[in-house]
């Protein structure tokens, strides 16, 4: 658990950040918390012998809640998303899954835009942000673009962003409806055995819009269409509900680990869904 | 004279034994600033570490450790090569086998120890570390041992003789190349007809999973070799301080008299560091080559993958009884996979530790028990994690056949338990398997545990969760589990308690300062159970000063009394009694003292809390610091100038400390969680020293319990691939997963026991693990399950469920 020796910055500005990408290429890698990339490192997984810290780069830990969308600076910790009242007002479901990752040490430390960028299939904010529909926002040398989260996962740790482009936040539309992220793991610490989000809206007794997305379950996080599609116009009767699970199965491709073997994980992924949505509609 | 403080404050102010005294420890280790191995840090002190082998079983054609040279920083790079020419490539284990300590020419399991990089920091070791280029050659691999048993690869070569015959082991005969030992206990015929004649028989096959102890400071050593004075200092994780000189010593070559060594504060052992691992003989043969002082420090993933793993224990069991229930006979036999070495940590005579303790709480006539070691493709290690020696394996195994026994007769456990448990009355009770049990209340504990939980409504209220879950009501099951256990500790008595040939007694010496102070030293070394607190307690109570005015020190070889150290939970049981021992010494030359300074009769005084008065006349007195005071300075006919003692304590027989549990569970039947709604730990550990102290060990006993239940493993794939080597996999609860604990207990005192104290540290692992289980188990029975392998997981327990047709 000792690391290869690496050279260590801590740029001012962003201008300082690029540079350096640029001259060390796939040499260098950004860093926000550090704790998906620290422990890959001291594993000797992560081959990096130059180390870029974001914390020095002001405008980066920012939260704004605007009239129709919500801007998160990258380098805002999950701690901060779970203190934030004016965010959690119209937003949350980010509070609730914040709450269910890791332990509070690591909350302190953890940062939304680390967490989002890795592409660690384990990571709850990345399947959160598709089903919220956000966006993010990355610069490079040729300027600033944003990827929605719903293409932004390749495969596992293979993202759209580029070696040269660092990921500076998040945008996400202010959600409407009832939420729910419900994740099932082993213990504190864990990644989800399998975890949903779901955002739902309603009218009368019909749901308006369903938004669905899984943690843990493919080499990505599964934004399942279809299985919000399932719900759309029904009473969110067992029938609906099958369908949506049925849709979500045929849309992730879990893999057998210590957490278990493929058939228990597709039971529990169409088990949280349907508390996932139950608790979504409940509160919708 | 008269004193202004009643006889209650006097005995107060002692805070002695049965006063829940705060640790005394807890000041230090509360604010950081413990002194752990790791903490050790001395001038040009170097690093060493392991380059461990990536496969489970290979043959090694060469190692080019020149590039590894070549980093700023490595001074050396140590193989078997270099360790042969002083006979060190090789160690003894404790169980009677031998181990590499480098890789002579193959590797045996996953993460053993090929080469040992020497650096001047851990980076330099660990850049050093990546360079060393190993050639393997793979071997196939044998991860199940009952294949092992049948398999032509031959693990241990150097185990057969050269014409391909099977040398007798340790422990005698050997059946096959890959067997290491047959060890029985009890009547094998008579056993197999009163169960081939009884009424109703139960069997099952069960596997207790390896699994680790895995404390929170891993292993690790400091060694300094002063090469002017020739003298050794070994700093370590030590168990068994005394133990290890004596060993280092036997191998190494040195005087004893040369070694010292230096238990710290042990941030948890848990069986963990009784053994002998392959990092202290480098660290010591690195600081003799180089001169300097070398620390050697386990990672995580070392720990979980290379030092003493637990259990790892195949069960079959037969049970037979009455149609009314009463036990006639027993049957068990144990496949025991050791992994690649035979370093089990058990007294030498018992190669499966006390396992023949598998009769339980229970008057079982006739029994057989009968136990082979199997060598695997798996770490070395076999300790007995936080309990006495293979007492777990034994308390769940009887544990788990009385369960199934009830099913078959279809009679509820608890009462099938009581009908079977061994008489108040009956006490001492030899067992069929060997023991003799001191003392016991079985049938009191028992019921006082079933009335405070309101056993019968918890029943009713079971079965009526079946029927809702039937109903299509609710999809979680309920489960109670019961566990009733008998632990066996304190080893142990020299005449059959030993550890390669050290009898296992142990020690206290006590020396009174003028003023009325004392420090007293044992053979013993805490690892967090709080004997700073608690011996000072038994003491105060012995002694009539103050526990606040006596210090405890132990873990130091130059300075302490020989002793063979703490696991086992032997403390309590053997240096306790030691202390108290001493005790009396101090308070036989005390009397003697007061009574010259009274000017009566030695027989003429008594002692009383922390003074000796005069028969009759309780206002002459001499308290035990004016004794103290005198004994040092006033000249006293006959009597030497100070007040000292030692005791060696070799105890007459085990201690046999009992408890009864209960667990209320609630099951998700679909996603497999379950959720621990009541747990009740009912102990009787005889003699309460500190009862404070004794519910901490309950708390964390159990939550080592509900982890080994519950998911805590050790796990390899086909390809002897360890995978389970970090904390990400490998389960150590956390105050998030771990239940409100109810605590309770009744008082037998052990009757040989100076004190009538038994231990209790490992009473809760011991009963947990079993109780945990059987209310997983007991929540899926009125389904048709009658038994389920640990760990129950989210999804084994999911599994079981779905097998039983819950999911639909």
């Amino acid at each position: 658990m000792i690391p290869a020796e690496f050279d260590y910055y801590r740029p001012k500005d962003m201008a300082g950040v690029l540079s350096l990408l640029e001259e060390h290429g796939d040499d260098a890698r950004v860093m926000a918390g550090g704790h998906s990339l620290i422990p890959m490192m001291k594993l000797r997984m992560a081959d990096v012998p130059h180390l870029i810290d974001l914390q020095d780069v002001g405008g980066l830990s920012d939260i704004e809640v605007g009239p129709d969308a919500i801007k998160i600076g990258a380098l805002v910790t999950q701690a901060d998303i779970i203190d934030h009242a004016g965010l959690t007002n119209v937003a949350p479901i980010l509070r609730e899954a914040a709450l269910q990752i890791a332990d509070p040490q690591v909350r302190y430390m953890g940062t939304v835009g680390g967490n989002v960028a890795n592409g660690d299939p384990g990571n709850d904010m990345p399947g959160l942000m598709q089903c919220l529909d956000a966006a993010f926002t990355v610069v490079g040398a040729d300027g600033e673009r944003t990827i929605p989260a719903r293409e932004f996962y390749e495969a596992a740790y293979m993202t759209a962003r580029e070696d040269d482009e660092v990921l500076t936040g998040v945008t996400i539309p202010l959600p409407k409806g009832g939420y729910a992220y419900e994740k099932q793991k082993r213990k504190i610490g864990d990644y989800a055995t399998a975890a949903a989000a779901v955002q739902i809206t309603k009218d009368g007794g019909s749901c308006v819009s369903a938004s669905i997305a899984m943690t843990n379950l493919s080499d990505t996080p599964i934004y399942s269409e279809a299985a919000g599609a399932a719900l759309v116009g029904t009473s969110l009767d067992d029938a609906a509900l099958s369908a949506a699970v049925a849709a979500m199965l045929g849309d992730i491709d879990p893999t057998e680990d210590n957490r278990g073997p493929v058939a228990f994980k597709n039971h529990v992924a169409g088990v949280i869904l349907r508390r996932a949505i139950e608790r979504a509609w409940s509160r919708a | 004279m008269k004193d202004d403080i009643t006889r209650e404050e006097r005995v107060d102010n002692l805070k002695g034994m049965g006063c829940s005294r705060k640790r005394v420890e807890d000041a230090r280790f509360t604010q950081g600033k413990g002194n752990y191995v790791d903490d050790v840090k001395l001038d040009g002190m170097l690093f060493g570490d392991f380059v461990r082998s990536p496969y489970a079983h290979a043959r090694i054609t060469n190692i080019d450790t020149a590039a590894a040279l070549e980093v700023p920083g490595v001074l050396a790079v140590l193989t078997a090569a270099d360790l042969e020419p002083l006979g060190l490539h090789w160690m003894p284990t404790l169980a009677g086998d031998k181990q590499m300590v480098l890789a002579d020419g193959k590797v045996l399991f996953q993460g053993q120890e090929v080469a040992f990089v020497v650096a001047e920091d851990r980076y330099a070791a660990a850049d050093g570390i990546e360079l060393v280029e190993v050639e393997y050659e793979e071997l196939p691999v044998v991860v199940n041992p009952f294949e092992a048993l049948k398999s032509d690869v031959v693990l241990r070569e150097d185990l057969v003789a050269e014409d391909g015959s099977i040398p007798d082991g340790a422990h005698g005969p050997r059946k096959h190349h890959n067997h290491i030992f047959t060890w029985d206990a009890g009547d094998k015929e008579p056993t197999e007809e009163v169960i081939a004649n009884a009424d109703v028989v139960a069997e099952e096959t069960m596997y207790y999973h390896r699994t680790h102890p895995c404390p929170l400071e891993t292993c690790g050593c400091v060694a300094s070799m002063d090469k002017v004075n020739g003298k050794l200092t070994l700093w370590g994780t030590f168990q068994a301080p005394h133990a290890i000189r004596t060993i280092v010593s036997l191998i190494s070559g040195l005087e004893e008299h040369n070694i010292r060594v230096i238990s710290p504060d042990i941030g948890g052992g848990f069986g963990n560091k009784v053994g002998a691992y392959p990092g202290y003989v480098c660290s010591v043969v690195a600081s003799i080559v180089t001169g300097k002082p070398v620390k050697w420090i386990e990672d995580r993933m070392d720990n979980l993958m290379t030092t003493a793993f637990a259990r790892d224990y195949h069960m079959t069991g037969k049970i037979s009884a009455t149609k009314e229930g009463k036990i006639t006979g027993l049957h068990c036999h144990v496949t025991a996979d050791h992994g690649g070495f035979d370093a089990c940590a058990d007294p030498t005579k018992f190669p499966a530790g006390f396992m023949n303790i598998c009769t339980g709480s229970y008057d079982i006539p006739t029994a057989y028990l009968e136990v082979d070691g199997v060598y695997t493709n798996k770490a070395p290690g076999g300790v007995s994690y936080r309990c006495s020696f293979r007492v777990t394996e034994a308390v769940y195994f009887i544990e788990r056949m009385i369960e199934v026994l009830a099913i078959k007769l279809n009679m509820d456990a608890a009462e099938l338990r009581r009908i079977n448990f061994i008489k108040k009355e009956q006490f001492p009770y030899t067992a069929a398997l060997g023991w003799e049990y001191d003392s016991g209340d079985y049938h009191t504990a028992w019921d006082k545990a079933l009335k405070t939980v309101d056993y019968d409504g918890l029943r009713a209220e079971q079965a009526q969760r079946v029927e809702d879950f039937k109903a299509g009501k609710t999809r979680k099951l309920m489960g109670i589990g019961l566990s009733f256990f008998t632990e066996i500790v304190g080893a142990g008595p020299v005449k059959n308690c030993d550890i390669l040939g050290l009898g296992m007694f142990d020690s206290c010496e006590i020396r009174i300062h003028p003023t009325g102070s004392a420090i007293a030293r044992l053979g013993t070394i805490s690892q967090g159970q709080g004997h700073a607190t608690t011996f000072a307690q038994i003491l105060a109570s012995e002694i009539g000063l103050p526990a606040d005015s006596i210090t405890i020190e132990e873990g130091d070889t130059d300075t302490a009394p020989y002793g063979l150290g703490t696991y086992g939970s032997r403390s309590t049981p053997v240096a306790g009694a030691a202390t108290a021992m001493a005790g009396r010494k101090i308070r036989a030359k005390a009397q003697m003292i007061a009574a010259y300074l009274l000017e009566v009769h030695d027989n003429d005084v008594e002692f009383d809390v922390d003074r000796f008065v005069v028969k009759g006349a309780p206002e002459k007195f001499k308290t035990m610091k004016e004794i103290a005071f005198a004994a040092y300075n006033q000249a006293i006919p006959g009597i030497e100038p100070g007040l000292e003692a030692v005791s060696y304590y070799d105890p007459p027989n085990m201690t046999y400390p009992f408890g009864a549990y209960v667990c209320v569970m609630d099951i998700d039947v679909d996603t497999g969680v379950p959720e621990i709604r009541r747990f009740y730990a009912l102990d009787d550990c005889g003699t309460r020293i500190n009862p404070m102290i004794i519910e901490g060990q309950v708390h964390g006993g159990l939550t080592e319990a509900l982890a080994v239940a519950l998911g805590q493993e050790i796990a390899y794939d086909d390809m002897g691939n360890c995978k389970t080597g970090t904390l990400m996999d490998f389960f150590l609860p956390t105050a998030w997963e771990v239940p409100n604990y109810e605590t309770d207990f009744t008082v037998t005192p052990s009757p040989h026991h100076p004190i009538g104290a038994k231990g209790v540290g490992e009473s809760p692992h011991v009963g947990g693990v079993p109780c945990f289980s059987n209310a997983v188990q007991d929540a899926f029975r009125p389904f048709g399950n009658t038994h389920t392998n640990m760990p129950h997981d989210h999804w084994r327990i999911w599994k079981t469920a779905n097998e039983l047709g819950l999911h639909g």
